[in-house]
Order: C-alpha cells, then structure tokens, then sequence
C-alpha cells in the first residue's frame, strides 16, 4: 500500500466527521451571516447588503422582543418549578425503596417517549374539555410536564453515580442527617441540578409544537418566528438566533473549563489520600 | 434512551449497616412525600389528557366546539381519519425513514470518529455536535430556507454540474424536507451512538485485527455488535420525533410534502375538528409505538428501555 492510500485508510473516518459537523454549522453561519442583513424586501431570504443596524436596534420590531421576553419568563418558571418536583423524584428514586417503583418509571419514561404532537394535542383536548382558557400558565403547565422527566433523568444519573461512603462518613462524624446534606450530598448533587435546569430552561425556551397547542393568543419567540415566517422574517429574528448560540457556547466552554481545572486539581489529591489510606 | 435503562436498576444494595440505613427505615413516609407532587403533575398534565383525547377521539363528529362534543363511542372516525389522510401517514414514516437513513450515514462516522479518533479533541467535537441545537429550532429551520433557496449558491452550483435542470429547485421539494429532518435529528442519534462507541474497548480492535480481520470485518463482526445499544436507542430518538414533526414540512415544503402532524395541527386549530385530530393522533401514537416494538424485537434488545 502506498503511503497516500494508507494515510487515506486511517484519516478517512475523520475527514467524514469534519464534512458533517460542517453540514451541521452551516446553518448556523447562515443565520449568523443573516443577522448583518438589509434585506432587499419582506420576504426575502437572500443575503443582500451588509448592515449593522440589525445589532444595534434588536428591538426594531418591539412584538418580538416582548415574545423573546415572555419565553425567559415562562422558561424560568417553567425550569424552577420542573427542577424541583423532578430534583424530589430523582432522590426518592435513587435511595428510598418504595412500592409501585417500576409504574413510577413508565410514567416518567413515556413522556420523553411520546411525541410532542400527542403531547401538545392531549393537553390541549384536556384544557378545552374542563373550559381551562389558554394562554401564559397553560403554556407554563405544558412546560412543566414535559420538562420533569428529563430533569429526573440528569439528576438521577448524577445521584447514582455518587459515593455513599461519604454521607456515611459523614454521620459517623456524628453530623445529623440535615448537616450531611447541607454539607455532602447537596454540594456532591448541584451540579446534576445545576444541569438539568440549563436543559429545563433550553427545552422551554425552543418549543415550539406543544406551545403551538396550548398558547391561545399568547406569543412566545418560536411562536413569533413561526407566524413571522408566513409575513416575512425580520431580521432581528437572526440577531436573536445568533446571540441564544453564542451564550449557550459561552456558557458550556465556561463549565468545560472549569471542570478541566478541577480535574487538574483533583490529580494532586489521591496522592494524599492514597497515604493516609496507606497508613491505617 | 441508554441512560433510562439505569431508571430501575440504581438502586445502592439495600439494609447497608450503620447510620444512613437506620434512617432510611425511619422514613418509611418520605419518598411518597417526595414523589407525590411530579408523579401528580404527570398524572393530572401527562395522564389524563391522554385519556381525554382517547375520549375525545370517540366524540360524535357531527358536534362541533361551539355546539359541544357528545360522547357517542364513534369508532368510525378512526377509519375516516385514516382514509382520507393515509398519503399524509405514508409519507411522514417514509421521509422519518430517508432521512434516518441518510443520518446514519452521516452519524455513525460522525460518532466513531469523536469516541476513537478524536484524542484530546474529543469533548471539543462533543460539543461542536450538540452546539447548533443552542439555537432556535425554528430559525436554524429557516436558515436552510435561504441555504436551498432558487438564486442561493447550492442551487447554482447543481444547475452548473447539471445535477439539476436549468430550472431545477430545492426548496419546496421532498428533498428539502427529507434533508430539513435530517439536519435537526441528527444529533439525537448521534449522542448515544457516541456513548456506547466510547466505552469500546479498543483492545478488541486490536485483537481482530492481529486475527487478520480486515478493516471492513473488524467492523462488521466486532463494532457494530458493540455499538448496538446505543445504535438502537440513537435511532429511536431519531425517529420519534421525525415522524411527528411537520416544522419541516411546512417551512421548506408544500402541501404536497404535508406529513401528518401538519394534518393534526389543522384539524385542532384551523378546522377545529377535535374527533378527527384526537384520532389521527392516537394512529399516529400507535404507528409509532408498533414501528418501536417490531424494531426492538428484531434488534433483539429489551435491554433499552
């Protein structure tokens, strides 16, 4: 075999990778790309001339950021509410045994199971059937249910994965059962939480098929760029879209980062504790 | 979905001696206390609407929403539904079906190459995968509205090398849809596939490789095997929502690529028809759910969910 062919024979699969990761950030440039855009007219999709004016009136089009405005706001209740009923299922889950277990599961499982089209259509027929009006909080319910699973999901896994020893270290310490929590199992399980709650808030905030269902007259932004899509888009909507990424990436490298470093640190601690784990 | 199989099994080993136990046994109450409001919620805002849309897909359908609904066990209008929308039927599971295929194609490289090939880029490429879902769906939808538009570059690029007609299009045209749910799925099948590819043990590969494997066979008898729980619950995760989706059909299609969430979106808020909406759903639950179990009888799996 020749050296260009061997070279191709190992490198193949990430040349593969690399084009389809570019097939995934195309649109994503695009819409970056659009955010600098005077449009030619309404309708149009095309890039047409380079302006900054879009950055610097993101308000332009004062419906939108209202609808951008009311998705963070039923995004937070959504998440904070979600957060907490699926944090308290997560730890019945992992350390408490209990009838009726595995009927528990099925119904946290089949919500992320169902699609969202049954979900949203369900809700719906229910609320209209009990004369519920649509609008802010049958969105926020909606919200919720969809969102608990997959916050009981993320914690359970960080809950699982974690040593009991410490807790009963802890107690052996003779703290009460208040302070082991407070001080070990709560510190241990944020993070889990803290995750959960950026998927909560991210699910919320880009629904669009279940919010369609049950929103009535309320807009939220996927609502908004829906109906903006028959009127044509402004393009705001793209300054909006390419902000949401760059926060979001921010973010996630900010926490890669610190927990690079708190790998790092960690290195030097089984050393220490290989010792004294070494003299008893 | 790999991760749900941990849902019944974590459990630490119960009666362990010493403090957190004795504690435990005295909170006999507690992990009903902390169950009872999500397990509520569901029931009332997961449960029962599924209940009220059984109910209302057996409504009378001569009522209507201002007249009201008689409850009147039609059964009949689950064989209308179906007859006058099986195009719509047919084509959401055909176009879920290409683009899987198409995703596949695309993922499964994709993930091997992260979990193996990756070295220390790995968590970079990880997120590079997960990174373009941070922005709206929607948006992201109509950014391939203007990338396979008639005078974009993509479309003229294809007339030029006469992949296409002088007046060949893109958009508005199942190609547009089938790619459209490919692109906005991918990294659901792309995740899992990723989390069983990295817990390989590239040692195997080694050692069908000192047995003379060749490459196309060490793949074939050794990763793919390895790989399939995650290429089952990656292609489920795809397929769910693919089926049901009708963002991209709407957005880069027309009517004539209608899928039927499109049709159930009608019928609830344009027509207001509920008895058909309710109905189309529930055929649209139990399609899906039968494609599921046939699927996971023939992987051979029951280890996923």
């Amino acid at each position: 075999m020749s050296r260009i062919s061997r070279w191709f024979a190992q490198h193949w699969v990430m040349g593969v990778a690399l084009l389809v990761l570019g097939y995934l950030f195309l649109p994503i440039a695009v819409v970056a790309a659009l955010s600098f855009n005077r449009p030619s007219n309404r309708l149009s999709y095309d890039f047409n001339e380079f302006t900054l004016d879009n950055w610097r009136n993101p308000c332009a089009t004062s419906d939108m950021c209202d609808a951008v405005l009311r998705s963070a706001q039923i995004g937070f209740i959504a998440t904070v509410a979600a957060t907490a009923l699926g944090t308290l299922m997560a730890f019945a889950l992992a350390r408490h045994r209990f009838r009726g277990r595995s009927g528990l599961n099925v119904l946290i499982f089949l919500p992320m199971a169902t699609p969202e089209l049954v979900l949203g259509t369900s809700l719906l027929a229910l609320f209209v059937a009990g004369g519920v009006p649509l609008g802010f909080w049958t969105i926020v319910i909606a919200h919720v249910m969809f969102c608990v699973s997959f916050v009981v999901v993320t914690v359970k896994a960080r809950l699982s994965g974690m040593d009991l020893r410490l807790e009963e270290a802890a107690m052996d310490l003779y703290a009460s059962e208040w302070q082991t929590f407070r001080r070990i199992t709560l510190p241990l399980v944020l993070p889990g939480i803290v995750a959960a709650a950026l998927l909560a808030f991210s699910l919320s905030f880009d629904d669009f098929i279940i919010t369609n269902f049950n929103s009535g007259t309320t807009v939220t932004f996927p609502m908004y760029v829906w109906g903006a899509a028959q009127r044509g888009i402004p393009p705001q909507v793209n300054v909006i879209g390419t902000a949401m990424f760059a926060i979001a990436l921010l973010l996630v490298l900010a926490t890669t980062l610190r927990g690079r470093r708190a790998r790092r640190a960690a290195l030097a601690a089984p050393v220490v504790v290989g010792q004294t784990g070494g003299r008893s | 979905m790999s991760a749900l199989a941990h849902l019944g099994s974590a459990h630490s080993a119960p009666g362990a001696p010493g403090g957190p136990a004795t504690a435990r046994r005295r909170h006999r109450f507690l992990p009903y206390l902390l169950l009872l409001p999500g397990a509520a919620w569901l029931l009332l805002f997961f449960a029962l609407p599924l209940l009220q849309l059984a109910a209302a897909s057996l409504y009378d359908p001569n009522g209507s929403l201002s007249t009201g609904y008689a409850l009147t066990w039609a059964f009949g209008n689950y064989p209308a539904a179906l007859q006058a929308y099986w195009p719509q039927f047919g084509r959401s599971f055909l176009y879920a079906g290409l683009a899987l295929v198409l995703a596949l194609l695309m993922g499964y490289p994709l993930a091997y190459a992260i979990a193996c090939k990756a070295g220390r880029w790995k968590n970079l490429l990880l997120v590079c995968v997960v990174a373009p879902m941070f922005t709206s769906f929607l948006v992201r939808t109509l950014a391939w509205k203007t990338i396979l538009s008639d005078n974009g570059w993509l479309v003229g690029l294809l007339r030029d090398v006469h992949l296409l007609g002088p007046d060949g299009r893109l958009l508005a045209t199942p190609i547009a849809v089938v790619l459209g749910l490919t692109y906005n799925f991918l990294p659901f099948l792309v995740l899992p596939l990723y989390a069983s590819l990295e817990r390989l043990d590239q040692r195997l590969l080694e050692a069908a490789s000192d047995l003379y494997a060749s490459a196309w066979q060490t793949f074939r008898r050794v990763t793919l095997p390895l790989s399939m729980p995650g290429l089952i619950a990656g292609t489920l995760l795809f397929f769910i929502p693919a089926t049901g989706d009708y963002i991209n059909a709407e957005l880069l299609g027309t009517p004539k690529e209608y899928m039927i969430g499109n049709v159930i979106d009608s019928a609830f808020l344009v027509r207001l028809d509920y008895p058909q909406g309710a109905a189309l759903s529930f055929l649209l639950m139990s399609a899906i759910l039968a494609v599921v179990f046939v699927y996971l009888r023939r992987a051979g799996t029951e280890e996923v969910l």
